[in-house]
């Protein structure tokens, strides 16, 4: 411990610049000479107390200090140092000399060289320790020269008391030193002082005990920390497509970015309901159900059977994919499965109805948590200030990154300026009403006008069906469904040119373009409803009626066939043997269930097809011919007509929306259709993002979308709500088809409850659900649940007045 | 035990992690990688402290601060002199200020000195179009970069001399919540 020993002395020694004489002598005992002896002593205590992250050098050697203190009175080397614990004023007097024996000894401090200088410097500094030094140092120099303890002047309880108080000072000092804004050479002599005297004194006065454990904490904070960002980074680096977002939002702002990260949000949902769907209902009917062509349900008939594996009626989803666990009809009502006793038809039942649960809690957690963090406050009292200081990342090292941060800052700036322009602008207020009212009026007849074409074409398509579609070419087969994507590609633009009357901020320009395009889609699928409803009752005039009818009249059938097989067969036993018919001959009853499955499903690919054929036509195909036919025309395409097209943020977003609406809607009769979202999802991602950035160019007025999303959410919502609407119906009210799916043989499909209940649970419990769906106890609950929501509200009101009250009187 | 190094005395060693948010380990990195820009001109030996200066155009193609539209400024504020050049006890300081375990407070001072171009203690309005015309790179037009300027002065400037002392700074920055 020698390192310490010099330590010390030197300390001691600087203390003493006044007494100066044969310690300075020593002084100038070259460094080099003690370094290598120091280092080794230092080593050895370092194994021991030393941890790789560095502990506090100051604790450290403290502790160093402290333990040759310990063994001081054992040895009598002299390169003992040893400021004991308890013995206050006369170890102090014994270090001292025993400093000031160890420099004649070892001839003089080394090392920490710059400690001199410290020392000086200290005593410069603080000049109340300057008298207190002196004080001691006289008192040392009264004892200087005896070897042994002799008698000297107690240091009194008030010096003590000072000395206390500049040593935690000290301390104190050396801990924040890191956090001193000083040149590094300042702070390494301030650094060496500070130890120096901490060092000398600090033994007298006990303490330093504590110094291991507050490193070892330091330590561990420092750990922690470094835990702590490692797994923000990993999180980070989980979340799919950040980077891509992250571009993005960089060269187009934060408005289109936002239409991906709501893209990236609905994937997260979709991937949640494909699990539920093919975990809980289409793996357990594939690897438990009776296997295909065991049932008559399960096989493809045999009228159908030469066409069913062609590529056209796969596509179309008849044929092979029909009779597979992609659709309703394919399950068997058999009501457990398997040597697991899997509940099929409960599983499929609380699957659907907990996809749709799950959906809008979901929903409206998201929209939740949003309005906290708008209602948090936006603090933008500092908005261009933070903009400037705080927006350049230092943390990034690469080019590419750089260039992006560049133009997201750029882009920052100009959607600040923006709003800034706006909340200056002045307005003639009558002349903007008047265009307002009469942009109103235009997007009201264009969307009477489009209603009235849908009904319209819905209605000659019914005529069509009516006359048989086979005397028709394509155009008039599928007249609704082109008429209704034609308008779902013209309106939005009409729109868009009409909203230019209207002078908006974009931020609201926005919303009331989402608005009516919301209203169009909307009259789009009503009308698209009420003909599929046509058209089911369409057939169902043919069969409902005749349902009871027909379902005897093809049981009738049945049985007389079957008896037509054992007449026709001799039996070898009394118990008729197991007829061996071919499930593809047996006559089928009608399964409408699978067909509004599949309508559902052939439309959610149409949808994909329109919109990737529009992406490559509408912005690739135009860019392309911008940029390259430019050359050879008259006009500059680039800024003339054409030129390249921005990113359509509310026509892209509502296509999200109403897919959306479509999934949920057909999901209860075509399990599939979730999976295959999952897949145009995220196909749809990677065309998009490539597409952005590929042919499209950042619009003229970057803005920043509002912070929550609650707008698209908002519609989500109340899209949801009216895609639930028609299940819950069917569930409610329609008899299940007889001859298909997991519900065939019920009156209703939601008896399928009542049967668990039954055979599943004991008897009370059954007993419980009875009483607890009694009306009289269901309604004071709906109105104990209104009473809340209004208390609630009220409260959040007041909230909300109380914050604003506090904000203001923080300014 | 562990201490292989010979370029540092324990000392040294001991004194830099004090004066800095950066362990043993980082310390000898930081080390390596300051001489990695120059090896013939930095000693193995540092132990007799030897005055080393890498002149600015070193520092400044590091990779970490080769993007960094400030780092002239970075340079000059944690140089000895002022000029860029820096030596190995400034190289520590500046990573050590720019580390993550540094505090805001030690960071806005040195924030509110690398934004003042001029050195006058103020960051004034032509401080303010160059760190904006650095920011953007030139992309936005002079009346952007004005409003933006006329903007923050508007914003931050508690005392209304239309200039930013430390304290306006300080106190505008220190609610920042993405200052890092």
């Amino acid at each position: 411990d020698g390192s310490d020993d010099n330590e010390e002395g030197s300390a001691a020694e600087n203390e003493e610049t006044a007494k100066g004489t044969d310690k300075g002598k020593k002084r100038a005992t070259p460094r080099t000479r003690r370094a290598p002896a120091r280092g080794r002593d230092r080593h050895g205590d370092e194994e021991d107390e030393d941890d790789e992250d560095g502990k506090r050098r100051t604790g450290h050697r403290r502790h160093r200090s402290r333990r040759r203190g310990r063994a001081a009175g054992n040895e009598a080397s002299d390169s003992d140092m040893e400021p004991a614990k308890a013995r206050k004023n006369q170890a102090n007097q014994k270090s001292k000399e025993d400093d000031e024996e160890e420099e004649d000894e070892k001839g003089g401090k080394s090392g920490k060289g710059k400690s001199e200088k410290k020392g000086d410097k200290k005593s410069d500094k603080k000049g109340k320790k300057e008298k207190a030094n002196k004080k001691k140092k006289d008192k040392k120099k009264s004892g200087s020269g005896s070897d042994s303890e002799s008698e000297e002047e107690p240091i009194t309880e008030e010096e003590l008391a000072k000395l206390k108080e500049e040593v935690e000072e000290k301390k104190k000092l050396i801990a924040t030193l890191r956090n001193k804004p000083w040149k590094m050479k300042k702070k390494l002599s301030v650094l060496k002082e500070a130890q120096l005297f901490v060092e000398k004194f600090e033994g007298a006065l006990g303490k330093g005990k504590g110094k291991k454990f507050y490193a070892y904490k330091v330590m561990m904070t420092k750990k922690w920390m470094k835990f702590q960002r490692d797994f923000e980074n990993f999180k980070t680096a989980c979340i799919p497509w950040e980077m891509k977002i992250k571009e993005i939002e960089s060269h187009f702002g934060s408005s289109v970015a936002s239409y991906f990260i709501f893209l990236r949000w609905m994937y997260g949902i979709n991937m949640i309901l494909f699990g539920l769907t093919f975990g809980l209902v289409m793996v357990p009917e594939a690897l438990m159900g009776k296997p295909y062509g065991s049932l008559p349900r399960k096989t493809v008939p045999r009228a159908e059977e030469a066409t069913a594996m062609n590529f056209a009626t796969l596509w179309d989803f008849s044929g092979f994919a029909q009779y597979s666990v992609l659709f309703y009809g394919y399950y068997n009502n058999q009501r457990t499965i398997g040597w697991l006793k899997f509940r099929m038809p409960l599983s499929y039942f609380l699957v659907g109805v907990g996809s749709i649960g799950y959906s809008f809690m979901i929903v409206t957690r998201t929209m939740a948590k949003n309005a906290n963090d708008d209602g948090g406050g936006d603090d933008t009292s500092f908005n261009f200030s933070w903009k400037m200081f705080t927006s350049w990342d230092y943390l990034i090292g690469n080019p590419e990154t750089a260039d992006n941060k560049f133009a997201s800052i750029t882009t920052s700036f100009k959607e600040a300026i923006v709003e800034e322009q706006e909340s200056r602008k002045e307005e003639n207020i009558h002349l903007t009403r008047f265009l307002r009212v009469l942009a109103n009026f235009l997007a009201l007849c264009t969307l009477a006008g489009s209603g009235y074409l849908i009904f319209f074409v819905v209605r000659r398509s019914q005529q069509f069906a009516l006359e048989g579609l086979e005397n028709y070419g394509w155009w008039e087969r599928n007249e609704v469904n082109t008429v209704m994507s034609l308008l779902g590609m013209f309106c939005p633009t009409l729109f868009d040119v009409i909203s230019s009357l209207e002078n908006y901020h974009p931020r609201i320009a926005l919303r009331w373009q989402l608005g009516r395009i919301f209203a169009l889609f909307l009259g789009n699928l009503y009308t698209f409803i009420i003909a599929l409803m046509d058209e089911i009752n369409l057939k169902a005039r043919y069969f409902l009626p005749f349902t009871l009818e027909e379902e005897k009249i093809v049981k009738y059938n049945m049985t007389i066939w079957e008896a037509s097989l054992y007449n026709g067969t001799i039996p070898e036993n009394s118990t008729a043997p197991p007829i061996q018919v071919d499930p593809a001959d047996v006559p089928r009853g009608p399964c409408w269930e699978t067909m509004v499955g599949q309508e559902f499903v052939r439309l959610t690919v149409s949808d994909m097809m329109t919109t990737y054929i529009t992406i490559l036509i509408g912005d690739f195909l135009r860019a392309v011919f911008v940029r390259f036919f430019n050359y050879c025309w008259c006009w500059d395409l680039e800024y003339g007509f054409p030129s390249y097209s921005e990113f359509d943020i509310s026509g892209n977003v509502l296509g999200l929306i109403f897919n959306q609406g479509m999934i949920w809607m057909g999901s209860f009769y075509a399990p599939c259709l979730p999976a295959i979202n999952v897949f145009r999802l995220h196909t749809s991602m990677y065309l998009q993002c490539w597409a952005v950035m590929c042919c499209n160019v950042p619009q003229e007025r970057v803005f920043k979308a509002s912070r929550s999303n609650n707008f698209y959410m908002a519609m989500l919502l109340f899209i949801l709500f009216l895609s639930t609407l028609p299940a819950v119906y069917t569930i409610v009210s329609i008899p299940p088809s007889f001859d298909c799916g997991p519900f065939s043989g019920k009156t209703r499909m939601f008896e399928v409850i009542s049967e668990t209940l039954e055979h599943d649970f004991p008897s009370w419990f059954g007993k419980v659900f009875g009483y607890a769906s009694n009306p009289g106890l269901i309604l004071p609950f709906i109105l104990l649940m209104v009473l809340s929501i209004y208390y609630l509200n009220a409260t959040s009101k007041s909230y909300k007045e109380a914050n604003l009250e506090l904000k203001k009187k923080l300014q | 035990m562990g201490n292989k190094q010979t370029i540092f005395t324990q000392e040294q060693l001991d004194a830099y992690q004090d004066c800095t948010f950066f362990t043993r380990k980082e310390i000898l990195r930081l080390f390596h990688r300051y001489r990695d820009l120059a090896p013939q001109l930095v000693p193995l030996d540092y132990s007799a402290k030897p005055a080393v200066t890498l002149p600015y155009q070193l520092i400044g193609s590091m990779p970490e601060l080769k993007d960094n539209p400030f780092r002239q400024r970075i340079a000059e504020v944690f140089s000895e002199h002022g000029d860029g050049n820096m030596t190995l006890d400034d190289f520590l300081d500046m990573f050590s200020v720019l580390s993550e375990m540094a505090p805001r407070d030690l960071k806005a001072y040195y924030a509110f000195k690398i934004y003042d171009f001029n050195n006058d203690d103020y960051i004034c309005k032509s401080d303010l179009e160059k760190t904006v015309n650095k920011l953007t790179r030139n992309e936005l037009t002079p009346e952007e970069v004005s409003l933006v300027c006329e903007k923050v002065i508007y914003e931050a400037d508690v005392d209304n001399d239309g200039k930013l002392s430390l304290a306006d700074f300080q106190h505008m920055i220190v609610r920042a919540p993405d200052f890092l």
